[in-house]
């Protein structure tokens, strides 16, 4: 039978990346989108799986006053985004020893008296790629309360949209990131485990047995390893 | 099963809302430095049959009220706490703190004007709409208002009998007059309260005076000259302590306070009510007092 060679001509959109009209093929992700279009990413990319936060993009529809902010490689292009990259929010991360802080709002107020200029605009939370309640999380910063402000910004990945667009000028990431280190230090229940299993494996516990297994050949080792007990699903 | 899993019973009656629920918003000072108001309101208003609801997720009050009739920003988050009472099905805001009262009562009152209030709404494209009419009330409002003097007290449990207690004002709860608590010349709504509670109010020419307020962070030489009058005031009429809804006041009150200025102790409204309700002891410097009170 005789090959038939289909070529299927991918649909294309136009997306404006800092002004300029590029056409590229629709599904695409911003970040892919930016490679097909030519542009060489030295800054604005890292993980490509939506963790690392250094995509953070910014961009408008036609038709729709809206400014959208979302992870260049998690978010596809769609037919007239008009669109720039911003690689980097500068915010200044005030200095501070964790053994000396104390868990309370009032380390948060001290090193960043700015967060008493939030005016509940909610602008933050509208910027977040990661969909985290950010103003709720400044408003439990405000009331002294270090472990909601952790729990809220667990999955923070200090993208800085929110510092970018906050008209009181608060360096959002900066605080989470001290909030969850006290909330670390001071309020996370201890791992009594842990502790008894180092204190265990410290008293040579296990010493016996793992003597054993490095005193042992490549082959037995297979075999053991062949042998070892599966925990059922 | 909590109440509302519950499958409905044929008989009970269709309301949805419990008769005594009051929405109430604490504000972030009585998350932090004034626990004490909190918790002992809370429980006072517990004991009076009232099922007192945090308001769901709300934002501080921006604590000063902005006077610029353009600033439209500082609109902003009271009325996204507005909004979260109109969410909530309620009309009624509870405050406690003297300054969240005025913010927020204020706000309320600003976006009276259509106009205002038009744009404030089309800022805040991530709520619904404020469609006005929320009423907020400050405690001493809902306490000589809604629930009365007479019903207050004969919820006493403990009368304050002799204790000789000044209410301390301050601006936020008076002024400006549009929205205060009561006349700002003559205010006696927290004294109606104290004799409620079976307490002697005690009248003091200065207990509506400001204390300074923020000028505590610049100029604390202005607010103890403030304090040291008042104090002086409440001291001559024969207060044994004072009362104030205002963290800020209570703070500036004790601790700026210039020396050799009468020993008064500070209390929350709160806090009286708690002790007369029997939900909290009345403190030892003040039960010796009351101890050689002839009944
Ligand atoms: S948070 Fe830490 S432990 Fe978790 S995946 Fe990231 S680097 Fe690993
Ligand atoms: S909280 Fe701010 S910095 Fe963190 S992910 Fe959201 S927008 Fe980015
Ligand atoms: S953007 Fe800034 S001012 Fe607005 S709610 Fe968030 S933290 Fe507050
Ligand atoms: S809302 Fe926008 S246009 Fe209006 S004052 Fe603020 S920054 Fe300027
Ligand atoms: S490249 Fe890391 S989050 Fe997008």
């Amino acid at each position: 039978m005789d090959e038939v060679q289909v070529k299927v001509k991918p649909e294309m959109v136009t997306v404006y990346i800092m002004g300029q009209a590029y056409q590229v093929p629709a599904g695409l992700t911003i970040l892919k989108a930016l490679e097909y279009a030519g542009f060489r990413l030295v800054r604005g990319v890292g993980c490509r799986g939506g963790f690392c936060g250094a995509c953070a993009t910014v961009y408008r529809l036609p038709g729709d006053y809206r400014l959208y902010a979302d992870l260049a490689c998690q978010t596809t292009v769609k037919d007239g985004m008009y669109l720039a990259i911003l690689p980097f929010t500068p915010a200044e991360r005030r200095p501070y020893d964790i053994r000396k802080v104390k868990p309370t709002g009032e380390t948060l107020l001290a090193l960043y008296p700015e967060l008493a200029r939030c005016v509940a605009c909610n602008t933050c939370t509208k910027s977040c790629p990661q969909r985290l309640e950010v103003m709720d999380a400044v408003q439990a910063a405000l009331r002294g309360d270090v472990a909601k402000v952790a729990e809220l910004t667990f999955d923070c990945l200090s993208c800085g949209l929110c510092t970018m667009r906050c008209p009181a000028e608060i360096p959002h990431y900066h605080v989470w990131q001290l909030a969850r280190r006290l909330y670390g230090a001071y309020l996370a229940p201890k791992a009594e485990h842990l502790h008894r299993r180092v204190r265990e494996i410290e008293e040579g516990k296990f010493k016996e047995e793992l003597d054993r297994l490095t005193s042992l050949t490549e082959e037995e080792l297979r075999e053991l390893y062949k042998a070892r007990e599966i925990e059922p699903e | 099963m909590p109440a509302e899993l519950r499958p409905a019973e044929s008989h009970t009656s269709p309301v949805t809302r419990h008769a005594s629920r009051v929405l109430y918003f604490p504000g972030c000072a009585l998350k932090d430095q004034a626990q004490e108001y909190e918790r002992a309101t809370l429980a006072a208003l517990g004991k009076l049959g009232y099922k007192v609801e945090e308001l769901p997720r709300w934002n501080c009050c921006g604590t000063v009220y902005s006077l610029a009739q353009d600033d439209l920003m500082r609109h902003v988050g009271p009325v996204r706490n507005l909004i979260r009472v109109q969410e909530a099905g309620e009309e009624k805001l509870l405050t406690l703190c003297a300054m969240c009262y005025n913010t927020l009562r204020r706000s309320a009152e600003f976006v009276k004007d259509p106009e205002s209030l038009r744009r404030i709404n089309a800022f805040m494209d991530d709520e619904e709409d404020y469609r006005g009419g929320v009423r907020v009330l400050h405690l001493v409002q809902f306490l000589a208002e809604e629930i009365g003097e007479e019903a207050l007290s004969q919820a006493v449990v403990q009368p304050l009998e002799g204790l000789r207690l000044g209410a301390y004002y301050g601006c936020t709860l008076l002024r400006p007059k549009e929205i205060g608590v009561d006349d700002p010349d003559r205010p006696e709504i927290m004294e109606r309260i104290l004799q409620a509670l079976g307490a002697e109010p005690v009248l003091f020419p200065e207990r509506m005076e400001c204390c300074g307020a923020y000028l505590t962070v610049t100029r604390p030489d202005v607010v103890r000259e403030r304090v040291g009058e008042i104090l002086l005031s409440a001291a001559k009429a024969g207060a044994q302590a004072l009362l104030t809804a205002c963290p800020l006041c209570k703070f500036n009150l004790e601790e700026r306070r210039p020396l050799g200025t009468p020993k008064i102790p500070v209390y929350y409204v709160g806090e009286a009510l708690a002790w007369a309700l029997g939900v909290q002891e009345i403190p030892e410097e003040l039960a010796k007092s009351q101890a050689g009170v002839i009944r």
